[in-house]
């Protein structure tokens, strides 16, 4: 087994060749005020004219001590403050919370629920991934996929809200399967949302993926190696870029993924445009995963035999989802109590930001943004 | 595997199960040597998460749990350990880059330091804030009043 890496692999940074002390190193603050980052991110860079050498990402401005609510409040309570922390993506939130609890539980969701569980999902990564195209795109220069990426996502967000009533924070699963039942007419519009979005990820694509301005500004930039993708713990799309082929719904099933046909796009250089190609092809997947799901929605009981009142036996459970961001994981610990005596949550956006510095250092400024972009960062997740 | 562990390390290392779900409760004094071993030769190559818990009834308040998981064999595991208020424990970082930021955010909500750690800091909260919110002794309103007032301007933050 090869030595534990304790710096990063593609550059060397004890060799400058300038001194230390060079008057030309400026260190800028890019503040969480900024149409950039994605939410309140603080990034200070340390510049040589504008080459980034070095860079810090200053977080905390979104933390709203969801971890200590999750202490105070019962597990049916708590369901709705999980939507809040990835709020772009918020059924994935849910699905793990629900998972997590079911597992201390040892109750498991009834086949329905959990087809529609993953329906809903599915719609959910694709909406996400859509959002990410559109900010991502908006932030390189390209304007025009974020109007075409928005309008595209209201039609997810209809669904949405004819099922449960809201369009961003969900809510919209319950510890041990669903609340409401599919409404009438919902296998229909979810078939027609299929066959209306197929033919879109292909204009996203025509707009950018052999636009020569995009293919410029992405290509090489931001590169990770799949070793340290590893090291850093980053999941998700970044890893998949980098050539690991790794899927949580491949490699631990959950919430009946075994059932369904699906692949796992990778790339091969782990950059931006990397990335962008394997969430792309991801959204194609998505579409696949919902089409065989909606034609074998069996019947039955949407929910399973949960008490009114819960009490898990005391005892710990850790569980991760492949959320849209990357692994999302729920480090619950209970006491035998209506309440959980820990909830920890383990977002895939503060782990993936770490690797930030070193996607960044030896790139230009504006890369940054490119790159702040590329990793798909929620700041809700990050500071919870 | 746990088997090996325990041949090595013997009576330091409780191996257990819930759910399902594979985890260790190892003493303190194996820790840098057991999570060093479970990734060279063990291939736990992927640090998912680095958390803890407070229980202050017990005499070693605080459990520190690693949570570790291998690529190669698809197996997840925690590693679990028990520290008294004021230990600190020897950091992870030399041994997967990604314990960075969480050890630093383990600091931040509870207050326990890892030595070797290159920059110890808080991340969550302001770098001048007093307290760790997640330890069971503080209030779920309780804020750092003083900070509060110096830095925002105003009384407090209810």
């Amino acid at each position: 087994m090869t030595e534990a890496k304790t710096s990063v692999s593609h550059l060397d940074l004890e060799t400058h060749e300038k001194p230390f002390l060079d008057a030309n190193e400026l260190v800028i603050n890019m503040g969480p005020q900024h149409p950039a980052t994605h939410g309140v991110l603080r990034v200070i860079l340390r510049l040589d004219g504008e080459k980034v050498l070095g860079l810090e990402c200053v977080i905390g401005y979104l933390h709203r001590g969801v971890e200590k609510i999750g202490e105070h409040r019962t597990y049916t309570m708590f369901n709705p403050y999980v939507d809040r922390m990835d709020y772009v993506a918020a059924v994935s939130n849910g699905l793990g919370y629900c998972e997590t609890v079911e597992k201390l539980l040892n109750v498991e969701a009834p086949p329905r629920a959990q087809h529609v569980r993953v329906i809903l999902t599915e719609l959910n990564r694709i909406a996400s991934h859509q959002l990410w195209l559109g900010t991502h795109a908006l932030d390189i220069g390209a304007i025009t996929p974020l109007f075409y990426t928005f309008r595209d996502r209201e039609e997810i967000l209809k669904i949405y809200e004819k099922y449960c009533g809201a369009r961003l924070t969900t809510h919209a699963f319950r510890i041990g399967g669903l609340q409401y039942e599919t409404y009438t007419g919902f296998e229909k519009e979810v078939k027609n949302f299929l066959t209306f979005f197929r033919p879109k990820i292909d204009e996203y694509e025509e707009l950018l993926t052999t636009n020569r301005i995009w293919v410029e500004r992405t290509k090489s930039v931001g590169v990770i190696s799949a070793e340290d993708c590893i090291a850093f713990g980053v999941t998700g799309p970044v890893l998949r870029a980098s050539g690991v082929k790794w899927d949580l719904r491949k490699a631990q099933p959950y919430a009946n993924y075994k059932n369904f046909d699906f692949d796992i796009p990778i790339g091969e250089n782990g950059d931006t445009y990397d990335r962008y190609l394997v969430r792309m092809a991801e959204m194609r997947q998505s579409v696949r995963i919902i089409e065989q799901a909606v034609d074998a929605l069996p019947e039955g009981p949407i929910m399973a035999k949960v008490p009114k009142v819960m009490k898990p036996p005391p005892g710990e459970v850790y569980h991760s989802i492949e959320a849209p961001k990357g692994e999302l994981g729920y480090f619950i610990v209970s006491d035998g109590s209506t309440q959980p005596y820990r909830v920890r949550v383990r977002p895939p956006s503060f782990v993936n930001l770490q690797a930030l510095d070193a996607m960044c250092r030896g790139q230009l400024v504006g890369d940054v943004i490119a790159i702040i972009g590329t990793l798909d960062i929620v700041l809700g997740e990050v500071d919870r | 595997m746990v088997a090996k562990l325990k041949g090595n390390y013997g009576s330091g290392i409780e191996a257990l199960s819930y759910v399902g779900q594979n985890y260790m409760v190892v003493d303190r004094s194996l820790i840098p040597e057991i999570l060093q071993v479970l990734r060279n030769e063990e291939e736990f190559d992927y640090c998912v998460d680095i958390s803890a818990a407070h229980y202050p009834a017990r005499e070693k308040q605080f459990d520190v749990i690693w949570v570790l998981y291998s690529y190669a064999r698809n197996e997840r595991i925690r590693v679990k350990t028990q520290i008294a208020d004021g230990a600190t424990l020897p950091s992870a970082v030399p041994i997967w880059m990604g314990a960075n930021w969480l050890e630093r955010e383990v600091f931040d909500m509870f207050g326990i330091k890892f030595d070797g750690h290159p920059d110890m800091k808080r991340i969550l909260l302001p770098d001048e804030w007093k307290g760790h919110p997640l330890r069971k002794d503080y209030g779920i309103l309780q804020q750092d009043n003083e900070w509060v007032q110096i830095n925002l301007g105003i009384e407090s933050g209810q």
